[in-house]
Formats: C-alpha cells, structure tokens, sequence
C-alpha cells in the first residue's frame, strides 16, 4: 500500500493523521480511495466539476504528476505521494 | 490564536520591508496543539511573477512549496500557514486573496508596507465556505 502525506490544514479531516495508506494503481485511485476513507477531504481537494482544484498539487516520490501521466500515472506498494499547495495572492 | 515571538514579527516585517516596493511571501512554521498554533519561525520564499507584476501580488508554484514542505518536515515543524506583504495597502485580506486562497486552517498573515516601512501585522483565516476571511487573533510574545 503505498502512502500519503496530508497538509496541515487537511488533517482534521483525516483523524489528525499526517499520513495515511492508501491502496490502488494508479494516482486517481489512490485519491479515490484517500476521499473513500475520509469523505469530507473531497471538497478541498476537488471542485464542484470534480477536478483537482488549481492550486492543488500531486507529487508522487517528489515528482510532479502533471510531468508524468497526471491521474493515470501507476502507483506502487512503496510509493510516496504527498498534497502540495500553490500559494497566490495580492493586495 | 496564533502566536508569534517578537523576534519572528521582525522577521517577517524585515521581509516585506525588504521586497518593498513588490510584495514579499514566505512560509510560518510553528506548532499547532488543539486551538493554540505557535510560530516559531519563518521559510522565505520567492515571488514567481514577473518583476513588472510583483507590486501587487505574489505566487509561489508547487515545485518551490514541495521544497518548504520537505524542509519543514525535516525540522519537525508543521506549516501554520502563510506571510506576504501589502506595499502602501491595508493588512487585510483582499478579494484576490479570497480568490485565490487555499484551504481554511492556514494563517494567512498580511503587513503593510508603507512607504518602505512596516506599519501593521494581522492574521487572516478563510471560511470554511471559502466565501471570505476573517480575523484571526494574534498574540506576540518574547
């Protein structure tokens, strides 16, 4: 199974956890699974399209998944995944 | 409430005052225990946007927040949220902040920058609907 890193501010929604283990076989099915174990994190990672929100990030072993297959991209039992925001802003 | 040493307002005040006039952003690292959520100092970063955009607002991509995000892990540290500065605006979270913002339970704290100095500090949190921010309250200590 591989594993997920939750932002801060996300982990309420998981029980306080920072990371939580996940099962699937590619990205989109270990988010599924992610938002299965804890449905109340969906609305912060998606949209009301049901995309990933756009300053939300996905990176699989430190890599981008947007520079790899984005939510086809294959996940191993050993994978790491972590969410990452971009921050933006202005007066 | 957030706490912040007096030592780790300078900082971020120092920051901004030094991206005067563009606005200067950062990460605050802290603890967070219950409801108490202690800063403890600062992750600097860089404003992304062009020079000729950055007087008014600021990003920072997700490549540049993996890298703050593994460097606060690897100081045992949680990321209480954000710091950016307003030059010559009100510390107040704007509409574009709102616009843009992320997920609520981040701090996002905003200083003033008046005339290259740094006048006022406060902190910000988004609802939870994400329709706007409110006030949050910080407390500083020595």
């Amino acid at each position: 199974m591989a594993t997920i890193r939750i932002p801060t501010p996300l982990r309420p929604y998981t029980n306080s956890q920072a990371e939580v283990t996940v099962s699937g076989a590619t990205v989109g099915a270990v988010l599924g699974d992610l938002t299965q174990q804890y449905p109340t994190l969906k609305q912060h990672l998606y949209n009301d399209k049901g995309e990933l929100r756009a300053f939300v990030n996905i990176f699989l072993n430190e890599e981008d998944i947007r520079h790899i297959r984005g939510a086809d991209t294959p996940v191993q039992a050993q994978d790491r995944l972590m969410i990452v925001p971009s921050i933006a802003g202005g007066r | 409430m957030l706490t912040i040493p007096n030592e780790v307002l300078k900082q971020i005040q120092a920051h901004g005052e030094r991206a005067y006039p563009n606005e200067g952003v950062g990460l605050l690292l802290g603890t967070i225990s219950g409801s108490d959520r202690a800063a403890t100092g600062i992750l600097e970063l860089t404003n992304s946007w062009p020079a000729e955009e950055q007087f008014h607002r600021y990003q920072v991509d997700g490549q540049a927040m993996l890298k703050a995000e593994l460097e606060a892990a690897r100081r045992g540290l949680d990321i209480l949220g954000f710091f950016h500065s307003h030059p010559d605006h009100p510390a107040e979270a704007s509409a574009t902040d709102r616009d843009w913002a992320t997920w609520p339970g981040y701090s996002y704290v905003i200083t003033t920058i008046a005339q290259g100095r740094a006048t006022v500090t406060r902190s910000w949190q988004l609802r939870e609907d994400r329709s706007a921010f409110d006030e949050e309250a910080l407390s500083l200590t020595k």
